[in-house]
């Protein structure tokens, strides 16, 4: 709650002055919590305005954020969304969209959001006369990682039921719902993906290793399912705060090279591009709005996550920072953000359909990346793009099968999630999911073809 | 499951023996490598990596004279003893000698001060040093760096090797102590002065004893610790690769300061966490470095400018202060306002305040671009005393003068009449 004041809501702090709200104390405006404004607001009548609106507050409900009322505080946030959705072009009419539902209030917001875009496209078009341009479609992705924890069949249907609830509830505009649990990902055939990917997962022996990779097997997944369905772009709820997380996680895990990659709005380098709309918004005014707007959230029992890994010490890290300081997390992923991004990091105009008219077009940031565009090469573990040393590794040896494996992967998941041993290595590839091993084949492919 | 099980148990006995030599015991596990290796090999490898760092680089010309950077701590005592060694079983041809710098705050440097004396003149028994013998450092010179993480270990003591001891004080250097420098500023702002001084401090005591090159036990866990801050912080321009090294020398000074006086809790918490990292995993630290020297800087990223300070020329990659306090430019031109008030005298008062104000603004500017830091504290610390001086015979000058003209009031600033009226209390 206590995230007034920091760098992306100082913004709005500083709005009232010129929107009338002049009267106002200046104390008032930067208090830290709610509850020495509704303090305040017993007291005075000209403090209790919405600093942003200047409206009374109705009976019962109080300041949320900044001096903001609940609905200045929704569009506030909503307004972050649509900008990093236009500003991006993001989504189009063309498009149709799949939201990866986690269940926690960065993915429900997402929806939420991508919902109400939706609807507000739906209703222009039931106005407009022609009908001809097309309204974006929606669907909700739900990937099942219950074989990492234990979660008794009982309550996994319950959360189905309720998953369904969710979505069934967000009309109009109809919404498919596609809930794969993550073994079917290294499915092969009649092949049962449960016990090949326990085994996968038991031959990776370092805890935040384990974390990651399950981390992209969701991703493949989710990727699956986009491809399966012919979804056109995949929503992320990531928010500063996860992104900040990955920022540090990444630099401990030398992962520097490929970071940028990473924390930009769009990630182009899967077959369905991933976008990332609430990159700006944090975590706690995120679940404010769930809290407001009454969007329901899971609880789902997270991951049996091992207090070895270095991404819960990375958590725990930026919580005292952002408790410290609460720009803290903004500041983090600002820094990222000086990293120059790739060149899948946007979307190319040329890609989009010419028919559409040009009002309803996406408008293209023409971001000047300055370096060659040159084609990178990805990690097959992690799908970090790989820095010209290790590029200069993976040229000397490509003999066997299990080279140009291990060839093809970044110093950080070679040491994380690779086993040492030959042996157990090969059996750790031979259980490998279906579409990275193609992928594999594919790039030796192209190499062998280029030369 | 069973295999694996069976495979680390064998995995277990065999690391019971030095992977390098294969005959001793084994006694430390090594971050950098995750060897298990006994301590002898322990001290060729880590001797090795060093010497193959100096080489590499080509860091040292024969017949140079180096001043080893001495604190007292483990980095630089472990520092002193592998130049030495490495001196004489290679032949570099180096004069060595260590260096150290006093700053003058009475009994904070005593004890280190009195550990280099230590180990400058026992050859033997020091199992004192034993204690902090447990890192493992590295020499870094210039730009240069190896890339070697602390090892928990304690070994045995090295023979003393026995080093000339050169100790340079912030009053050689500046003409002040610190405590003298806190006399004067107060408590408030000193850890501007002890901050900016350290930094330079070893390059100006070097230059003082004409060395030709320093060595400092900078490792990699204080550019690790580096990287992070940066990051907090929002300072990616630093991260470039160039400037690294040489910016991880100037946090350091700051950061032994940082713990005593000004409490600075996310330095704190990064301390902390890099320490739980290495814990977790031990070759963290040196991907941090990796991370950091990867990192695909946008061209088009501001740097700050660098060049060399006019006044004590031979800092030439000291960062330039550019962005310059308003109160220093202020101080200056009262400064000049007061001196063109006791020169003027002849002239009109008015004519002349105004065409040095304008000097004065200019030469702050003037200055700003082409002072260090350091010089430039130095410079304000100098006449920051004189202008007291200058304030109050300005004030018995105006006094005169108004008695002198009688009515006429002189035109200047309001600093200027609030100094006056000081000057007369005074009087």
């Amino acid at each position: 709650m206590a995230s007034c004041g920091s760098a992306c809501d100082q913004s709005h702090c500083r709005r009232p002055d010129d929107s009338g709200g002049a009267e106002e104390d200046v104390p008032e405006r930067f208090s830290a919590s709610r509850d020495s404004d509704t303090s305040k607001t017993a007291g005075g009548g000209d403090l209790a305005r919405c600093s942003k609106c200047g409206e009374e507050p109705k009976a019962g409900t109080h300041r949320v954020l900044n001096g903001m009322c609940a609905s200045c505080f929704r569009s506030y946030l909503y307004g972050k969304f649509k900008l990093a959705v236009s500003t991006n072009a993001m989504i189009s009419p063309t498009d149709k969209i799949l939201v990866a539902f986690s269940g926690g209030p960065g993915s429900r917001v997402a929806l939420q959001f991508v919902h109400e875009m939706q609807k507000k496209s739906l209703e222009s078009w039931d106005a407009s006369k022609s009908q001809s341009f097309p309204v974006f479609g929606v669907g909700v992705a739900f990937v099942d990682e219950s074989i990492s924890s234990v979660i008794p069949s009982p309550e996994l249907d319950r959360i189905f039921k309720h998953i369904k609830l969710i979505v069934s509830s967000l009309v109009p505009g109809h919404k498919d719902l596609h809930i794969a649990p993550i073994e079917d990902v290294c499915s092969m055939g009649s092949d049962d993906g449960t016990t090949r990917l326990n085994k996968l997962l038991n031959s990776v022996s370092d805890a935040t290793g384990k974390e990651d990779f399950l981390d992209h097997l969701c991703m493949l997944s989710l990727q699956k399912i986009a491809l399966d369905n012919g979804y056109t772009k995949l929503v992320i709820g990531s928010c500063s705060s996860t992104i900040a997380r990955h920022v540090i996680s990444a630099t401990v895990k030398g992962q520097g090279y490929s970071l940028p990659a990473d924390v930009q709005y769009v990630d182009a380098r899967w077959e369905v591009p991933v976008v990332l709309p609430l990159r700006d918004c944090l975590t706690d005014e995120l679940s404010l709005l769930c809290q407001l707007d009454g969007l329901e959230t899971l609880q789902l029992s997270k991951r049996p996550s091992s207090s070895n890994s270095i991404n819960n010490l990375v958590s725990s890290f930026i919580s005292r920072l952002q408790d410290d300081n609460p720009a803290r997390e903004r500041t983090i992923v600002r820094t990222a953000e000086k990293l120059k991004p790739f060149g899948f990091n946007k979307f190319v105009e040329n890609k989009y359909h010419e028919f559409i008219p040009s009002r309803l077009r996406c408008k293209f940031q023409n971001t000047n990346n300055g370096g060659s565009d040159l084609a990178e090469v990805f990690c097959t573990f992690c799908m970090s793009p790989l820095s010209e040393s290790e590029l200069h590794d993976m040229h000397g040896k490509s003999q066997t099968l299990v080279d140009t494996f291990t060839a093809a992967c970044c110093q950080s998941c070679s040491f994380q999630i690779l086993p040492k041993e030959s042996e157990s290595l090969q059996h750790f590839l031979s259980f490998l999911p279906q579409s990275m091993t193609r992928k594999v084949a594919d790039s030796t492919l192209e190499q062998s073809l280029l030369r | 499951m069973g295999d694996s099980d069976a495979s680390s148990r064998s995995k277990r006995a065999a690391a019971r023996l030095c992977s390098i030599c294969n005959q001793r015991q084994a006694a430390l596990k090594r971050p950098k490598t995750l060897q298990q290796i006994c301590k002898e090999c322990f001290y060729i490898v880590f001797e090795d990596e060093i010497h193959k760092v100096i080489m590499d680089n080509n860091l040292f010309r024969r017949g140079e004279r180096v001043a080893v950077a001495a604190s007292g701590g483990k980095d630089s005592t472990v520092l002193a003893y592998v130049m030495s060694q490495l001196n004489r079983r290679h032949n570099y041809g180096l004069d060595l000698f260590l260096l150290s710098v006093d700053e003058g705050i009475t009994g904070y440097r005593d004890d280190s001060l009195e550990t280099v004396k230590r180990n400058e003149i026992e050859k033997e028994g020091m199992e004192e040093k034993q204690m902090h013998w447990k890192n493992e450092a590295l020499p870094l010179v210039a730009n240069a760096t190896a890339k070697i993480s602390t090892s928990h270990l304690m070994l045995e003591p090295p023979e003393g090797y026995g080093l000339p001891l050169k100790v340079v004080s912030y009053k050689d250097l500046y003409g002040w102590t610190m405590d003298e420098i806190v006399k004067a500023i107060g408590l408030k702002n000193n850890c501007t002065f002890c901050g900016v001084f350290r930094r330079q401090a070893l390059d100006r005591g070097a230059a003082l004893m004409k060395a030709d090159k320093i060595v400092t036990g900078h490792n990699a866990d204080d550019i690790a610790e580096t990287v992070l801050l940066n990051i907090l912080r929002g300072d990616i321009a630093r991260l470039n690769a160039e400037h690294f090294y040489f910016v991880s020398s100037i946090l350091s000074a700051d950061n032994e300061c940082a713990g005593i006086y000004s409490p600075n809790a996310y330095r704190g918490f990064a301390r902390e966490f890099i320490k739980d990292l290495e814990r977790i995993r031990p070759r963290a630290i040196l991907d941090i470095i990796r991370s950091g020297e990867n990192f695909r800087i946008a061209t088009s990223t501001k740097l700050p400018e660098q060049g060399t300070c006019e006044r004590c020329g031979y800092i030439s990659s000291q960062e330039f202060d550019l962005i310059n306090s308003m109160i220093d430019r202020i101080a200056n031109v009262e400064l000049l306002i007061a001196e063109s008030n006791l020169t003027g005298q002849a002239h009109s008062q008015e004519t002349i305040v105004m065409e040095n104000s304008i000097l004065a603004v200019q030469g702050a500017e003037s200055m700003a671009e082409k002072l260090c830091k350091a010089c430039m504290l130095l410079e304000g610390l100098n006449r920051g005393l004189p202008k007291l001086g200058i304030g109050r015979t300005r004030g018995n000058n105006d006094l005169k003068k108004q008695r002198e003209h009688g009515n006429s009031v002189p035109k200047i600033t309001d600093s200027n009449l609030q100094s006056k009226q000081c000057g007369s209390l005074d009087f």
